[in-house]
């Protein structure tokens, strides 16, 4: 295992910057806004990236993936991050379709998994609730047995991706009170089913989100995945991992709008001259570049520790997270500081990348939440 | 078995034999003083009777050559290549030996002269210092050249077959133990950067004054240095006439290198966790404040963060991939962070760390106390850490002057 990135994940990487690049420029997500798209992505495009093989990286090969590892995914979600790409590649790669590799039974995974891996098949995975915050555990959802199958009552929020998913990965609970460890389960439901209701959800960051509401959802027995009561540590895995991912597509949105405030620096003239010429800017400039240096250390550990499975990978990626938190948002809020006033016009890009750097910041746990879980995963 | 594996073997076997069991360091103990103390400096006013152990470890080593393992074994070196070098430091970590020999000599003009020196130079100075025969001091700064080093205004003008110099150092080490300064002078006025000599002389030639300068935690290596008239043959160039700043270039990297590395080393931060749930215990082992816990934990990760971005640029390089940009961040992230550890130490000590000496404290407080003091002085020495952005900024991102 290394920290640094052998000659084929080079090449997934740079054939996601050059995919990135030619098709989709920021000037495609700002369209999307302003035309109130119905998805909030292209359908057209994300058949290209399951061209590519993307939505396949992590499904193993018996299933019609590539079985490749996380640091493969996130080599290409980084890249994605760049431009502030909205499709589902994250929600149905790390999180709907994780679940499936994660906790399925043979069965299930035969019948789902190909789809997922030639990108036909979307899967969301709905795991939070209004006060779910970042633990699992703090749910509300219920299921109860009901004619050997079960009955789903209850809300689930900031479903990622919820509004297109053809199978929806649901956690609930089957006994216990919110915030129990034991009792958790998981199923699968799908889009269509009786008395499920998908509303749309509008977040700041442009993301794609949706409400489910679930009155009387019947499901059938072959519909629990995992074992029943047992689904919270699939699920805190599905999730580190996915906040892996979402890592490495903030190390991509903040290089990005780094390199937008240094070209900005370069070129706008105040006083008659650049104003990166002044130390004032010029300091601050190279310590977002130590963030970003560490950031992707921090990153690089822990996509590490989880290919290789190691005993500290929960550490390594609450790490990682709390770092890239600061500086996804650090990168943004001086950013816009240093282009002035014209950084605050919705014409800018750059306010994409505040938002969305905040949205991702307060997604699977900030980065005080990180250390908390740190400093309780070690008994500090 | 493999040249270097047989190398391995007998490298391990030889250093079981021969390494003291006084200089197998199992960590800080209190009452052992700090790194600096217990390191073998050499050098002619060296006292080795706090530890003869150390001079016997340092002899055994001087005679195999491996105080100084890759420099050719005719100016005293090990003659060893890349790789059983390598070997050599993994099984003295593996012992966890005490280095036989520290210092400037090693570290800084050694190598300057392997690269720059005269057949002379190298034959007269390299088996010396790898003997650890003479102490080495270095005297850069001035009270007038800090950060702005190239403006540097001691003097030295040709008499003969001598350079006479007249002027002041400041902020040299150990001037006061060193027998050997290395030493930027300026002769030539009209070029800035190019009107530097890189020079070496005897501390203990005529017109050398010494004093040392106590820094507010009380003690201090740093002395000012008072040169006057001072007679130096023009064999003790190193690197030409003229020629200074390019050699001063190639050592600030070395001494950069070395700052970094040497906090990198000493960083255990489970001294910040030990500390606090010694004196913020909580339930169960845990630290008992929760604001004290967090900042215990972002440093934790910080540090964290540092050893895998040393360990990137490390793997990048045996790629063969050129030492980034990255590397630039070492001097300024290490000491800030040296910084902040220290500090809050202090904090988690509470009014246990007011004390300066005497009764009512333990050794290891008073000890923190004088350490996070001289700690403020990390991102100070060595080109201070606006310097190091100021290198970033432009090196790195090519922000206009």
């Amino acid at each position: 295992m290394s920290l640094v990135l052998n000659e084929e994940q080079k090449l997934l990487k740079a054939s996601a910057a050059d995919f990135a690049r030619k098709e989709s420029p920021l000037s495609r997500v700002r369209a999307l806004r302003d035309s109130d798209d119905e998805l909030g992505f292209s359908r057209e495009l994300w058949a290209s990236m399951a061209a590519l093989g993307w939505p396949a990286i992590l499904v193993p090969e018996q299933y019609g993936g590539l079985g490749l590892g996380l640091t493969e995914i996130c080599c290409v979600i980084e890249e994605l991050g760049r431009n502030l790409v909205p499709e589902p590649l994250l929600s149905n790669a790390l999180l709907g379709s994780a679940a499936i590799i994660e906790a399925g039974s043979e069965e299930q995974k035969s019948r789902l998994l190909p789809a997922v891996a030639d990108g036909s098949g979307l899967v969301a995975l709905a795991w939070q609730e209004r006060k779910t915050r970042y633990d699992p555990a703090v749910i509300e959802a219920s299921a109860s047995p009901s004619g050997g199958g079960w009955t789903l009552e209850g809300e689930k929020v900031l479903v990622w991706d919820g509004h297109v998913a053809d199978v929806l990965v649901v956690s609930a609970r089957t006994s216990g009170a919110p915030g129990d460890r034991d009792g958790v389960s998981l199923f699968l439901v799908d889009k269509g089913a009786a008395g499920l209701k998908i509303t749309r959800q509008q977040t700041m960051d442009l993301r794609n989100a949706a409400v489910l509401r679930f009155d009387s959802v019947e499901l059938d027995s072959d519909s629990l995945l995992g074992t029943e009561g047992e689904g919270l540590a699939p699920l805190q895995a599905i999730i580190d991992r996915a906040t892996l991912g979402l890592c490495a597509e903030m190390m991509g949105s903040a290089e990005a709008v780094f390199a937008m405030t240094l070209d900005y620096l370069k070129t706008r003239e105040q006083f008659g001259v650049v104003i990166g010429s002044f130390q004032a800017l010029k300091h601050r400039a190279a310590l977002i570049f130590i963030e970003l240096e560490l950031s992707r250390s921090a990153l690089m550990g822990a996509c590490e520790a989880v290919d290789a499975a190691a005993d500290d990978v929960a550490e390594k990626i609450s790490t990682a997270k709390a770092r890239l938190s600061g500086t996804a948002v650090l990168a943004a809020y001086e950013g816009l500081q240093m282009h002035g006033g014209v950084g605050m016009t919705d014409e800018h890009d750059i306010g994409f990348y505040l938002k969305r750097a905040r949205a991702a910041e307060l997604s699977f746990g900030d980065a005080a939440w990180h250390r908390d879980r740190f400093a309780t995963l070690q008994g500090l | 078995m493999p040249d270097i594996e047989q190398f391995r073997v007998d490298c391990a076997a030889w250093l079981e034999e021969n390494c003291p069991d006084s200089m197998r360091w199992e960590g800080p103990k209190a009452g052992d003083g700090t790194i600096g103390e217990m390191l073998a400096w050499g050098g002619r006013k060296a006292d080795w009777s706090k530890n003869p152990d150390a001079r016997v470890w340092l002899d055994r080593m001087a005679e195999k050559g491996w105080t100084a393992p890759t420099w050719p074994r005719e100016y005293g070196g090990g003659g060893l290549d890349k790789d059983e070098g390598r070997v050599l430091g993994q099984e003295l970590a593996r012992l966890k030996a005490m280095p036989p020999l520290a210092g400037f000599g090693l570290t800084m003009i050694g190598p300057l002269l392997v690269d720059h020196g005269t057949e002379e130079q190298k034959k007269r100075f390299l088996p010396e210092i790898c003997r650890g025969e003479i102490r080495w001091c270095q005297g850069y700064s001035e009270p007038n050249s800090g950060s702005d080093l190239a403006s540097l205004a001691t003097r030295a003008e040709l008499d003969g077959d001598d350079w006479v110099l007249n002027g002041q150092k400041v902020w040299t080490s150990y001037a006061d133990l060193a027998d050997w300064m290395f030493c930027l002078v300026r002769t030539d006025t009209e070029s800035k950067h190019g009107g530097i000599t890189f020079i070496l002389f005897d501390m203990d030639d005529p017109g050398i004054t010494v004093r040392p300068i106590p820094l507010i935690s009380g003690y201090s290596p740093f002395c000012e240095t008072f040169i006057e008239n001072v007679r130096v043959p023009r064999d003790q160039v190193v690197g030409g006439v003229n020629n200074g700043w390019t050699m001063a270039k190639a050592l600030l990297g070395h001494e950069r290198s070395m700052i970094s590395s040497a906090f990198s080393e000493r960083g255990s931060v489970n001294r910040l966790v030990e500390l606090a749930r010694e004196y913020l215990p909580g339930e169960d082992g845990r630290i008992g404040d929760a604001h004290s816990r967090d900042s215990v934990v972002a440093l934790t990760m910080d540090k964290a963060c540092l050893d895998l971005t040393i360990r990137r640029t490390g793997e990048a390089a045996k790629l063969g991939q050129q030492p980034g940009p990255e590397t630039s961040i070492f001097k300024y992230y290490a000491t800030e962070l040296n910084k902040a550890r220290y500090s809050l130490m202090v904090s988690l000590l509470g009014p246990q760390a007011l004390g300066w000496e005497g009764e009512g404290f333990e050794e290891g407080e008073l000890e923190i106390t004088r350490e996070w003091l001289r700690s403020r002085g990390n991102s100070i020495e060595g080109g201070t850490s606006e310097i190091q952005l100021n290198i970033i900024a432009k090196r790195v991102l090519g922000l206009p002057d």
